[in-house]
């Protein structure tokens, strides 16, 4: 077991708690960045698709993971990014990085348009308005033609950085690849000081995060504005990676599948973004490679890949709560202690010492 | 800072009604600077009820509460940390699923002076505001002896710890004045003496006033100056310790004679 010696405060705010930390993140940095050079084209375009889901997966974890509020309707802040991106490019012709952040924006608007009055709901009742929320804007995405090219969708180019056009896999992955290490290291950041701490505490309890001095609507709300500013990002970037955007790639499937994805990679942790990302961006190719193999009185079943997603969630939440990421912390500890690992060390306790509930 | 008659909290004529429930019936009691106050009462007497009262989760239907010369009746909750009052809860309300230091953390919260945007950045104002109140966190984690537990998630902590880490946490707000839920409630008898040496230390080094709410009548006969004694809403007596115990109106309360 690795012991660190503290001698400075410091050392538990820093981005890496120890010299093994930036080893392992920083070998993880060398190779992404030299993925491209050795993977076929193929690999490069799944890859980038990671990287966006990862993105959106951001998004939603800062809301569900860190503030406690879960939603099924984040496809639609995806969609609201791809189409105000597009409409950003091709109509008003801003630069792309603007055209992104400015996507991100739009996202946050509505996102936080959508909190004010939302967010005197709690649990299933705001999952419930969020889904609402998903079915209106697939509404508006097909109904507003003169924007979104209504259900015919619309083209989206490659991305142009300042005059310079991207033409191949290779250089949208490196986009991506970007964009998602600002993202990440934004939300790192903002965990680690006192709005991301007012986010976890507001999960824990509300009733003390309150009486901690803790403005549990605005912090809810600045969740919401974070969450769906990185959701809309991660659309803008979809959207070049779809290649053409239609009200359909933005329905409930994609909203569960990004739910899946947090969950499946571990709640309550940014790993669990990436871990997840890889499981719902490479599952659908998993299975259309299994396909061929399996007989096709079970290959041909219309609907596999939903049912597959379906029974992952199902098998994760009843096997493992805390997701791939919670199994891999759980692993090292076992080996970093051994023999002295105890099961009850990650036990979910039950509370039954719970104040009377305010509210 | 006072209110002209050299009160720290002033409550008048406090009232609250639950539909046809007076939980708590025009209780009025003073607070002065540098005390330990305790409110004692039979359960259901309405003492959470005045906490809540006075940290503002609950709404008052008459009267008024005054905080160092403001009146704080009508003051937002998120709002009555940062005026410099702290609470700890009857039943434990710490973040479970954080380590003790990360609890303190929030503590801070109502000192921090950040903002959204320095923090995505993480600029260096954000880092020596989090080293600010690191120090003062491991401040109260010394008087209070919880070294040995600062990385710890709360839900491996036994129940006696765990209160020490809310009186912590309450500490790290820097409070006026301190509301303590029950401070001794499930501790054992050596628990519940380290408390009271804790509770003396508070009031004496960090000079907090201290109200209290609490059953076992050995820390109260230690620790309190004057005491308040309730029962089904109403105020039944208030006084020195010994006193409210031998008040008729009081014994009775507790015998049901």
């Amino acid at each position: 077991m690795r012991n660190i010696f503290k001698t400075s405060y410091v050392q538990d705010i820093r981005l890496f708690e120890h010299g093994g930390h930036v080893f392992w993140y920083g070998l993880l940095l060398i190779l992404v960045f030299a993925a491209p050079l050795v993977l076929p084209q193929f690999f490069v375009g799944e890859m980038s698709l990671v990287f966006i889901y990862a993105v959106a997966g951001i998004g939603l974890m800062v809301l569900t993971g860190f503030t406690g509020l879960a939603s099924l309707g984040h496809a639609a802040f995806l969609g609201i990014g791809a189409y105000a991106h597009n409409y950003f490019v091709t109509k008003v012709g801003v630069p792309f990085p603007f055209a992104l952040m400015l996507a991100g924006f739009v996202s946050a608007g509505f996102g936080i348009a959508f909190a004010l009055p939302a967010l005197r709901m709690t649990g299933i009742y705001l999952a419930i308005a969020t889904l609402a929320f998903a079915v209106i804007i697939e509404q508006v995405f097909s109904h507003w033609a003169s924007v979104t090219g209504g259900f015919r969708g619309v083209a989206v180019a490659k991305p142009n950085l300042f005059g310079w056009q991207t033409t191949t896999e290779v250089h949208f992955y490196y986009i991506c690849l970007v964009v998602l290490i600002v993202i990440t290291l934004g939300t790192r950041n903002l965990l680690r000081s006192a709005t991301g701490r007012a986010m976890m505490a507001i999960r824990d309890s509300e009733i003390s995060a309150q009486s901690m001095g803790i403005h549990i609507a605005r912090t809810k709300v600045t969740a919401f504005g974070i969450s769906t500013f990185i959701t809309g990002v991660a659309g803008g970037l979809l959207a070049h990676k779809l290649q053409f955007i239609s009200p359909e790639a933005f329905d409930l499937i994609l909203s569960i599948q990004l739910l899946l994805m947090i969950v499946v990679g571990g709640l309550g942790s940014l790993h669990g973004c990436f871990y997840g990302a890889i499981v719902v961006a490479f599952l659908p190719q998993f299975l259309s490679l299994v396909k061929d193999v399996l007989p096709p009185s079970i290959g041909n079943i219309p609907g596999l890949q939903g049912g597959v997603f379906g029974l992952i969630l199902v098998l994760f939440i009843l096997l493992e709560p805390y997701g791939i990421y919670g199994r891999w912390r759980k692993t090292r500890l076992f080996f970093e202690i051994f023999p002295l690992y105890r099961r009850a060390t990650f036990k979910r306790q039950r509370g039954y010492l719970k104040t009377e509930r305010m509210k | 800072m006072t209110s002209p008659n050299g009160a720290l909290l002033e409550a008048d004529k406090l009232t609250i009604q639950f539909g046809g429930l007076r939980a708590v019936d025009q209780v009025s009691f003073v607070v002065k600077p540098g005390e330990v106050y305790t409110i004692v009462g039979p359960n259901g007497a309405g003492k959470t009820t005045v906490f809540n009262l006075i940290s503002r989760i609950y709404d008052v239907t008459d009267g008024r509460i005054v905080f160092q010369g403001h009146d704080i009746t009508r003051v937002p909750a998120h709002r009555i940390a940062r005026m410099g009052i702290a609470r700890t809860f009857q039943n434990i309300e710490l973040f479970e699923h954080s380590t003790v230091l990360h609890n303190l953390l929030i503590g801070r919260h109502c000192r921090n002076r950040t903002n959204l945007f320095t923090e995505i950045f993480f600029t260096p104002g954000v880092l020596r505001q989090e080293l600010e109140h690191r120090e003062k966190v491991e401040k109260i984690i010394d008087l209070l002896e919880l070294q040995h537990y600062r990385e710890q998630i709360i839900a491996n902590l036994p129940y006696g710890v765990r209160k020490m880490v809310e009186l912590a946490r309450a500490l790290s707000t820097e409070p006026t004045l301190l509301l303590l839920d029950e401070p001794a409630s499930g501790l054992n008898i050596e628990e519940t003496d380290d408390l009271a040496n804790y509770i003396d230390d508070i009031k004496n080094d960090l000079k907090i006033t201290i109200l209290m709410i609490e059953h076992d009548m050995r820390l109260v006969s230690r620790v309190s100056d004057r005491v308040l004694a309730m029962n089904q809403g109403r105020v039944l007596a208030e006084g020195g310790p010994a006193e409210v115990q031998r008040h008729p109106d009081v014994v009775r309360a507790y015998l049901g004679a």
